[in-house]
């Protein structure tokens, strides 16, 4: 195959998603169609699985942590699918870390993620070692201690440097984002700045439509590498404008182009591609 | 064994939100004294070897969370404050307890036995009133202890195993007294007649029946599971609606013989139905839901259910269990279907009612906890719940409704499944342990203020992740490669095993082994066993061969399951081992076709007209009145509790609108990925018509076909479901309300073209207090709906849209007052008290002009007329669009009186903004039906009617507060 077809084939191939699911996790199907629609192959495997062979995620050229409720949200939001991420798959995604595998946990995936170290993760110059590293941020009950469903008004930091949220154009209306959670509340662990400072801050609720509290509105953050992001709303549940809140008062004719979750998975694959062709011409 | 206990709490100086959310629930429920703070830890007893690392490493890294927790061993000094702990009685089920020793089992591969508390430290009030709060609010004593202190047993009291021998009942020698005596003291909840039948069966075959025969039979010719009422033959006394009814015969004395009132009226409404050209209803009745074409290749199915007696005594458990029974209804169905999205609707006694019976716990309690039951069950489901409503009467304080439904997708290739000799017993899903024995005769009964103790075994709590993980695995079965690894499935819901392995081999018998049942704990007792009704359990017909591939696929799913038996034996009998010996053999015909018919009683007069009142009111007050009345404001409290939005599926939400306050008429969502076609979901209730149920229930239906044409349903693509839930029939006055209800729904359904396709009743609703004063609930039928939306791009929400655009109501106003909202804030309103009566024809015909306006993008927004009438409509559209409104009170009121014009609640009618430019074009397409412009959207946030000018703040604002849990 000459370079230009590889390339050609490369821009056109359908990266592969892994999409971990497990007992409880329930938006594994819309974030699988979120990733088939920004032109991905997305894959689903079972926590169970994953464990029992955690080379699997060596084939990822994406990786999806849903959202759901894992294990019941048992103790906490999160906690006992990131207990065993810990104990059993910490090496499988250090290998995915380091090959630069962008990955997106919204909600219950997020939740899971800050408390089995994905994020915030190691500093930017820290080496990546065989354990996980400690959590640092956390995400807590809501103010108003309640599950609460709705959508919210959202930012997208113009200095991040997540690949998933950069350089998002608002819709008309403004820029949203639905969330559904009871336990979204952000605490920085004393990091807000640094995190900011940074342009760790993938997405942020608009200063007057903080739903639950969160410390400086902090909605979704990413890895030192701008290629893991976490965030509570739920980008896979914004893929057609038939799922704005308001749709039937902006009409479908003034709501153009990819609505701004797909837009999101259109990044990460696109950057999948690029990473690919990069690498192929060095 | 040592039991380690382990607490985890908010570390100092973060905020802790559970403690101020159960402070801030004392105060909503009046608790005097208050304490000062409640700070909520929670608390685990952990049963097994752990060395002082691995106790430390659960405390740390799986209990605790390092950033914002402090867990300790042992428990933390309680200071000088009151400290009260909640636990869950030894055998409730516990499922954060599951999840834990999952985890530690993943972490440290043993298995340790794990139970959770709460643990509350009340600061400024002492342990005695520290304790009455919890009783009140924080713990329900069927289900928890209530410890005053930190809770650290030395062991976990645990069941042993016992085979007990089968007991004998003599019962071929009783008399009738006595066999009406075994069967309350029994708990069988039989009629005399049914236990005379049994008490013939046996004197034939010359024993005397074992206790688990008698438990079956009681199960299956329960109210609950056999729907024996709405079953019987009925004469009835009465005036009967116009028109040609099959099944009705007249008799002696000018009365009416019913032979089989529900498939006299709602069930042969279809049937006409489908011999008249509807030919999208894939199976109607049969199964577990109805099931209606959705396109070529799919079809969805829908099943209502009630679980009001359990949701009476523990609110949670009661409305968990009930959504999540419903759900099994709909994985149930056929060979499976997927639940796609959840309904709800709640009728509870007002919020301010003061001391309620004994026996009863507070309506506000019961409301928060209902809808928090709903909420965890469905959001842990995975099932957006979409649509719903909340009814208050004062008659529910001892009988509120729970009504849960759900919606399911499947390929039109797997609407119909039969079990087939030799086919496997396989149940699937969670262990068989004590809770929930006796439910289906437990609804059967009426309730009184001493239900709480007898029944506490009827009480459960659901656990969503285990029913989520079956779910998972039998669409996994369901899709295998080669086709379903199973033949026929069905849920075990009221009856347990009973019911569901007495159904599956009706037609071919039955063998089982008791004992391969996994339990929960040792203990239970061969009858136990086989009517429990232990949630998240379903029960696959299942061919030897496909076995093995069926056991992969629980395995790779952490799923439970085990192989009871088989279907099939040559006399068509249900025959039960337990260890090997037999303890019951029961023909399936007597089981199936031996519960005797009875003729039941019915009478019915017209009602006599109450005079009209004579008070008055101006238009405002009434308008804030009726904007700020429970059953009419909204609702956003409770729906931000349910996810809308998981599976992406949604088009439109319950709540609509500029700032997503409005209250949609039905949500829409599109079930298949890769096609436009939606599925519109609604209800109608009209329980203010009670006086006349057929009235009532003819409302109810346009209501329901009105809510889903506003949002772009067509109208001749919609199904219908029924759930009765009654005061009682055990009198021929009750019982005449019934027929009647049931002759509104043949009359509906034809009319407007909309079949109904499952149903349910709940017949007993009545409380009787402990100073023997029954209180009966208003009889109620919910009409639930879905149906088909050509292209979800065509749907309108009802929020106003642009300043300018006219505002006409399609259909007319009558006089008829009776029943509405206008008169529940002011009984002695002037004006007409009559019903106000559907038009059976000009209803259906607007539904469908309305219909076609939509479709041809002529309205750019549609609201339902219905609840507190004309103008309040016309604001909730306003409201929702942030618009004002400006409107001429001659066109609002035409010939009518003011009040009248602008409140009565005449079924039929449509608002629709439109462009003026189009008015003409909808005009000509309306055919001769009324159409009147009664003014228009404007922006300058004021309503406007002559002299009237109303802030649209200040209406806003009570609508917005009228309800606040």
């Amino acid at each position: 195959m000459s370079g230009s077809s590889l390339y050609n084939a490369i821009m056109t191939e359908r990266p592969t998603a892994l999409i971990l699911t497990a007992p409880g996790i329930n938006c594994d199907e819309e974030l699988c169609e979120a990733f088939t629609l920004a032109g991905a192959n997305p894959i689903r495997v079972h926590i169970k699985q994953l464990v029992e062979n955690p080379e699997r995620l060596d084939e990822a050229d994406l990786i999806g942590l849903p959202g759901g409720f894992s294990y019941g949200d048992a103790v906490a939001a999160g906690r006992i699918a990131a207990q065993v991420i810990r104990a059993h798959l910490w090496d499988g995604l250090r290998r995915a870390i380091e090959r630069g595998v962008p990955m997106i946990a919204p909600c219950n995936g997020f939740q899971i993620a800050v408390q089995a170290g994905l994020l915030p993760g190691p500093d930017p110059d820290a080496d990546l070692t065989d354990t996980p590293p400690s959590p640092r941020v956390a995400l807590v009950d809501n103010e108003s201690a309640r599950f609460i469903d709705r959508w919210v008004r959202v930012e997208y930091p113009t200095d991040t440097i997540c690949i998933w949220t950069r350089g998002l154009e608002p819709e008309p209306g403004g820029a949203m984002l639905p969330i559904a959670h009871g336990e979204g509340r952000f605490m920085s662990g004393g990091q807000l700045d640094s995190l900011q400072d940074s342009g760790r801050v993938a997405v942020r609720y608009a200063a007057d439509d903080d739903p639950n509290g969160s410390e400086g509105a902090v909605a979704g953050i990413c890895d030192a590498s701008g290629l893991i992001l976490g965030l509570m709303p739920h980008p896979e549940r914004y893929t057609r404008w038939t799922q704005h809140p308001s749709w039937t008062r902006h009409g479908l004719d003034q709501l153009e182009g990819d609505p701004p979750g797909l837009a999101m998975f259109r990044n990460a694959v696109a950057w999948v591609r690029s990473h690919k062709s990069a690498a192929m011409q060095a | 064994m040592v039991i380690h206990r382990i607490e985890v709490g908010t570390r100092d100086g973060i905020d802790d939100a559970r403690g101020r959310a159960a402070l801030a629930a004392a105060a909503a429920a009046g608790v005097d004294p208050l304490p000062s703070r409640i700070r909520c830890s929670r608390v685990y007893l952990l049963d097994g070897d752990l060395d002082s690392t691995e106790l430390a490493a659960v405390q740390s890294d799986l209990l605790g969370n390092p950033v914002t927790e402090d867990a300790v061993t042992g428990a933390r000094d309680s200071g000088c404050h009151s400290v009260i702990e909640v636990h869950p009685l030894p055998g409730v089920m516990d499922p954060d307890a599951d999840s834990v020793q999952l985890a530690i089992h993943s972490l440290l591969g043993r298995t340790v036995n794990i139970r959770t508390g709460v643990r509350y430290d009340m600061e400024g009030i002492d342990t005695e009133d520290a304790r009455d709060l919890a009783r009140r609010c924080l713990a329900n004593t069927l289900i928890h202890h209530v410890h005053e202190g930190p809770y650290h047993p030395d062991s976990f009291l645990e069941g042993t195993d016992r085979i007990v021998e089968m007991p004998t009942i003599p019962l071929r020698d009783l008399d009738d007294d006595g066999l009406q005596k075994l069967s309350r003291e029994g708990h069988l909840f039989l009629s005399l007649e049914e236990m005379q039948e049994i008490r013939s069966y046996y004197r034939e075959a010359g024993r005397d029946p074992r206790e688990i025969e008698l438990e079956t039979l009681a199960q299956t010719w329960s109210e609950h599971c056999v729907h024996k009422t709405l079953k019987a033959t009925i004469a009835y006394e009465g005036p009967l609606p116009h028109g040609d009814r099959p099944g009705h015969v007249p008799i002696e004395g000018g009365r009416t013989r019913i032979d089989n009132l529900l498939k006299s009226t709602v069930a042969a409404a279809t049937h006409e139905l489908m011999a008249d050209g509807i030919d999208w209803c894939l199976s109607v009745f049969v199964d577990n839901a109805g099931i209606i074409a959705f396109d070529e290749t799919h079809a969805v199915c829908f099943k209502a259910e009630t679980h009001n007696h359990p949701s009476a005594l523990e609110p949670y458990g009661g409305a968990a269990t009930g959504i999540g029974g419903c759900i099994r209804d709909v994985i149930g169905t056929g060979l499976a279907a997927k639940p796609i999205a959840a309904t709800d609707i709640f009728c509870v006694a007002p919020l301010d009612t003061v001391d309620p019976p004994a026996g009863c716990l507070h309506p506000r309690r019961i409301l928060s906890q209902v809808v928090g039951g709903v909420r965890d069950y469905g959001n842990r489901m995975g099932i957006p719940t979409l649509n719903g409503a909340v009814w208050f009467d004062d008659r529910h304080v001892g009988n509120p409704l729970v009504f849960c439904g759900c919606i399911g997708l499947m390929p039109r290739t797997l609407t119909h499944g039969d079990p087939q000799p030799g086919d496997r017993i396989i149940a699937m899903g969670g262990r068989t342990g004590r809770d929930g024995i006796h439910g289906a005769t437990f609804s059967s009964a009426e309730l009184t203020d001493s239900h709480a103790d007898e029944f506490s075994h009827a009480v459960q709590i659901g656990n969503a992740i285990t029913e989520k993980k079956m779910l998972d695995a039998i669409l996994q079965a369901r899709d295998h490669d080669g086709g379903p690894l199973y033949s026929a499935i069905t849920d075990c819901g009221a009856g347990g095993f009973s019911s569901a392995v007495g159904e599956m081999g009706e037609t071919l018998g039955a063998e089982v082994d008791l004992e391969k049942a996994p339990l929960k704990y040792a203990g239970l007792t061969a009858s136990e066993i086989w009517i429990s009704e232990a949630q998240e359990r379903m029960v696959l017909a299942v061919p030897a061969d496909k076995v093995r591939a069926l056991q992969d696929i629980c395995d790779a799913n952490e799923v439970e399951m085990c192989d009871l038996g088989h279907f099939g034996n040559d006399r068509r009998e249900l025959i039960l081992r337990h260890h090997g010996t037999e303890v019951g053999r029961l023909s399936m015909e007597l089981l199936h076709e031996g519960i005797p018919q009875s003729t039941k009683e019915a009478r019915w007069s017209d009602p006599v007209q109450e005079p009209a009142g004579t008070q008055t009111m101006s238009v405002e007050d009434l308008l804030i009145g009726l904007l700020s009345h429970p059953n009419i404001c909204s609702k956003e409290r409770i729906i931000r509790q349910y996810d809308h939005e998981v599976q992406g599926r949604s088009v439109l939400r319950p709540m609509v609108g500029v700032h997503g306050n409005g209250p949609g008429d039905a949500a829409v969502i599109k079930p298949v990925a890769d096609s436009n076609q939606g599925l519109g979901i609604g209800n109608g209730l009209a329980t203010g018509l009670e006086e006349d149920p057929y009235l009532m229930v003819l409302a109810a239906i346009d209501e329901c076909i009105r809510n889903l044409v506003c949002v772009g349903t067509d109208p001749e693509r919609i199904a219908i479901l029924d759930n009765f839930c009654w005061p009682g029939c055990n009198d021929p006055e009750s019982l005449g309300l019934l027929v009647r209800a049931a002759e509104g729904c043949y009359d509906g359904a034809k009319a407007y073209r909309a079949p109904f396709i499952s149903g349910k009743d709940s017949l007993n609703n009545q409380f009787t207090t402990e100073d023997g004063e029954t209180i009966r609930i208003p009889p109620t039928l919910l009409i639930s709906g879905m149906g088909i939306v050509k292209d979800i791009e065509s749907c309108v929400t009802m929020d106003a849209k642009q300043a300018g655009n006219v505002l006409v109501c399609i259909g007319e106003t009558t006089a008829a007052m009776g029943g509405s909202h206008a008169l529940k804030i002011c009984p002695d309103l002037q004006g007409d008290r009559s019903l106000p009566r559907t038009d059976l024809q000009a209803g259906p015909e607007r539904a469908r002009l309305v219909a076609d306006i939509i479709a041809g993008r002529l309205a750019e927004s549609a609201h339902d007329c219905s609840e507190g009438g004309l103008l309040l409509a016309a604001v909730e559209m306003a409201m929702a669009g942030g618009l004002g409104l400006s409107l001429e009170s001659d066109k609002v009121v035409g010939e009518l009186d003011l009040l009248t014009g602008c409140f009565a609640e005449t079924p039929s009618r449509y608002l629709l903004e439109v462009r003026s430019d189009r008015l003409q074009e909808i005009e000509s397409m309306l055919q001769g039906h009324p159409m009147t412009v009664l003014g228009s959207f404007t922006d300058d946030s004021t309503l406007v009617m002559d002299e009237l000018r109303l802030d649209m703040s200040v209406l806003q604002d009570a609508w917005t507060n009228g309800l606040v849990i």
